[in-house]
């Protein structure tokens, strides 16, 4: 988004197809685009509709979706796992999939959960993916293995069976292979499944980390609130479509924000906001709540009080972006899509 | 060096560049197929063929008077080299081939189960890569398989028998060492047949994600490919079985060395390996991997 510009409300349904402009996101720096892409598995079943991506350069992107909505399939189509069955796409400014060898190396990720050999401990497992790697130095194998585990706290851990890994630990292993090496971009897919709250906490401090040095992260997660707290960005995909995307301020500013009334008389101050052109909602005990719109709280408070209403209580809610969700995707967030 | 290869010196962008060749991801993939438990069991299994044979014929044979048993007893008897040359026959139908299948029946698809295929891709590995690197492993498996029983044995008949001038097929007498050199030919052609299998079993294994499916679908081809061979009635196919030359080891031990089915045997076994690599080839490059 250029700075300056006041372009309004990101969110457009079926955002399929209108490529490029109405993103709010410049396109000029980017470390990863799409264009109309589309999986229909062989089943006939279309995972991904279609869909206009843009990762600025730099950003901490959060893909939010219900489980089901199309992330994973899309984040593999981006790594090249899963080829297109429609449209392009680009990591790190190079058309992919020709130009996998170069990219590649620079991307680390974290695809639908960890995958390692349960036999092999988990320094035995990291040394496996880096002797896989043509461009890493043999050289300094051990000792980016040994800072990657102690980056996730798995230092201690090291020596153990992977087998014998919890959760947590699995999760943490994943993501340490993801920073075996220097990388211009992160894909995360669900980083923090299976960790405890101090495990999520320590990973979102990471990805900040990261982020300062530099490097954009592409997170995806169906938890609203993991992501709210740290991305700058967000794109939010719904039954394989992408109904939204921009920063996120553009995003909580596209929902309006509501003014909330506690009073003892709800009905008569429903009525009065009807009066001033708002739509109140149902009442709910001693609370009114109603969007905005255009109009003015504080006049809308005067006309409230000028109307004799006993206002206990008022309030102006910025939509969080939980409202924005819901909005978007018409069902509780952690409903499958 | 001249002003402008200085200056490209100079500028060189600090991007990781790949060597020509490494064999880093190779030698993972060895230590993967030899230090994995189950493999090194089956190993062991092999090798205690020979030495069964040895014991049980060193416990069990009548004094080398040459009237009855059958003539491999007093082969073994009279010269501790057949029984490696014993131990290959015995395992080469069944054990030798399961063993293969199992190596080779895994080595996609025992990725794939795990999920660690995935993350190899992403590393990346190029999939052709990949594979050359799999069926490597899995070509060292077979050498290992023929070469174990080989040792054992050899080593086995000089502990228990007699060793000394080995006596040929054709009658003819060689040395104890040329006889060790016809065991060497006799263990790398069995281990080349093996190869033609493993080919079939890599590209079992890139057509499932199930490592144990793999491994018996390649099982069974092995003892499938047997038991047509065997049938009287399916002649005009025999020579196309990948089973079919893989008893004429035989032809080596011969003096001089009966080179017609050998060769014709290598030359199947390759054409196996191009057939079938090659599928294997055109499926991984093109599969979705979404394991």
């Amino acid at each position: 988004m250029t700075a300056g510009s006041s372009e309004p409300a990101v969110p457009q349904r079926g955002a399929a197809g209108s490529a490029g402009s109405g993103h709010g996101i410049d396109a000029a720096e980017t470390a990863v685009t799409t264009s109309g892409l589309a999986k229909r598995f062989r089943g006939g079943q279309l995972a991904v509709a279609g869909i206009d991506l843009l990762v600025p350069h730099g950003s901490v992107y959060g893909f939010l979706g219900p489980n089901g909505s199309g992330k994973t399939t899309t984040i593999r189509m981006l790594l090249g796992l899963v080829s297109p069955t429609a449209g392009s796409h680009t990591l790190l400014g190079r058309p992919m999939p020709a130009g996998a060898a170069q990219v590649l190396p620079r991307v680390g990720a974290l695809v639908e959960g960890p995958a390692f050999h349960p036999y092999l401990s988990g320094r035995a497992n990291l040394a496996r993916l880096d002797a896989a790697d043509r461009t890493a130095d043999p050289a300094t194998a051990g000792r980016r293995i040994e800072v990657a585990l102690d980056r996730v706290g798995l230092t201690a851990a090291a020596k153990k069976r992977y087998r014998a890994y919890s959760l947590g630990m699995r999760q943490r292993l994943g993501i340490a292979a993801a920073l075996l090496q220097p990388r211009d971009l992160l894909v995360l897919d669900e980083p923090t499944n299976g960790l405890d709250p101090q495990g999520t906490r320590e990973v979102r401090t990471l990805v900040q980390e990261l982020a300062s040095d530099g490097v954009t992260v592409l997170i995806s997660s169906h938890l609203l609130s993991e992501v709210e707290q740290i991305c700058t960005h967000v794109g939010v995909m719904h039954v394989g479509k992408l109904v939204a995307q921009g920063t996120l301020d553009q995003l909580r500013r596209s929902q309006q924000p509501r003014v909330a009334v506690e009073t003892t008389a709800p009905a008569a101050a429903a009525r009065a906001l009807t009066e001033l052109g708002l739509a109140p909602g149902p009442i709910e005990g001693r609370h009114v709540t109603a969007a905005l719109g255009e109009a003015e709280p504080e006049k809308v408070l005067a006309a409230l009080v000028h109307a004799g209403i006993p206002v206990r209580q008022f309030t102006v809610d910025a939509a969080g972006l939980e409202d924005v969700f819901v909005a978007l995707t018409g069902e509780g967030f952690d409903v499958s899509g | 060096m001249s002003a402008a290869e200085m200056s490209a010196v100079a500028t060189a962008p600090a991007v990781r560049r790949p060597p020509v060749v490494s064999s880093r991801f190779l030698r993972s993939e060895l230590g993967m197929v030899f230090r994995r438990r189950r493999n090194l069991a089956i190993l062991a299994v092999l090798a205690s063929i020979p030495i069964v044979i040895a014991i049980a014929i060193k416990v069990t044979a009548p004094p080398n008077d040459g009237t009855d048993g059958p003539p491999f007893l007093f082969s073994i008897t009279g010269n501790g080299i057949f029984v490696a040359l014993t131990a290959l026959t015995v395992v080469l139908p069944l054990f030798m081939p399961l063993a293969v299948a199992v190596v080779s029946g895994e080595s996609v698809a025992g990725e794939a189960s795990l999920g660690t295929l995935r993350y190899l891709l992403v590393v990346p590995v190029s999939r052709t890569r990949l594979l050359a690197v799999k069926y490597a492993g899995a070509l060292a498996y077979c050498l290992a398989a023929a070469f174990v029983v080989a040792v054992v044995g050899t080593l086995m008949g000089a502990l228990l028998f007699p060793i000394g001038p080995v006596t040929l097929l054709s009658g003819t007498q060689v040395s104890y060492g040329a006889g060790l050199v016809r065991l060497l030919l006799v263990a790398l052609y069995i281990a080349a047949m093996m190869a033609g299998l493993a080919a079939i079993g890599l590209f079992v294994s890139t057509l499932t994600e199930s490592a144990i499916a793999a491994m018996a679908t390649t099982a069974v081809l092995a003892v499938l490919s047997q038991v047509l061979n065997q049938v009287p009635q399916l002649d005009w196919l025999a020579p196309w079985l990948f089973s079919h030359y893989w008893l004429d080891y035989g032809d080596l031990l011969r003096d001089p060395i009966a080179t017609g089915a050998i060769t014709k045997g290598l030359a199947a076994t390759a054409a196996y390996v191009l057939i079938f690599g090659s599928l294997a080839w055109s499926r991984i490059t093109t599969k979705d991997v979404s394991s």
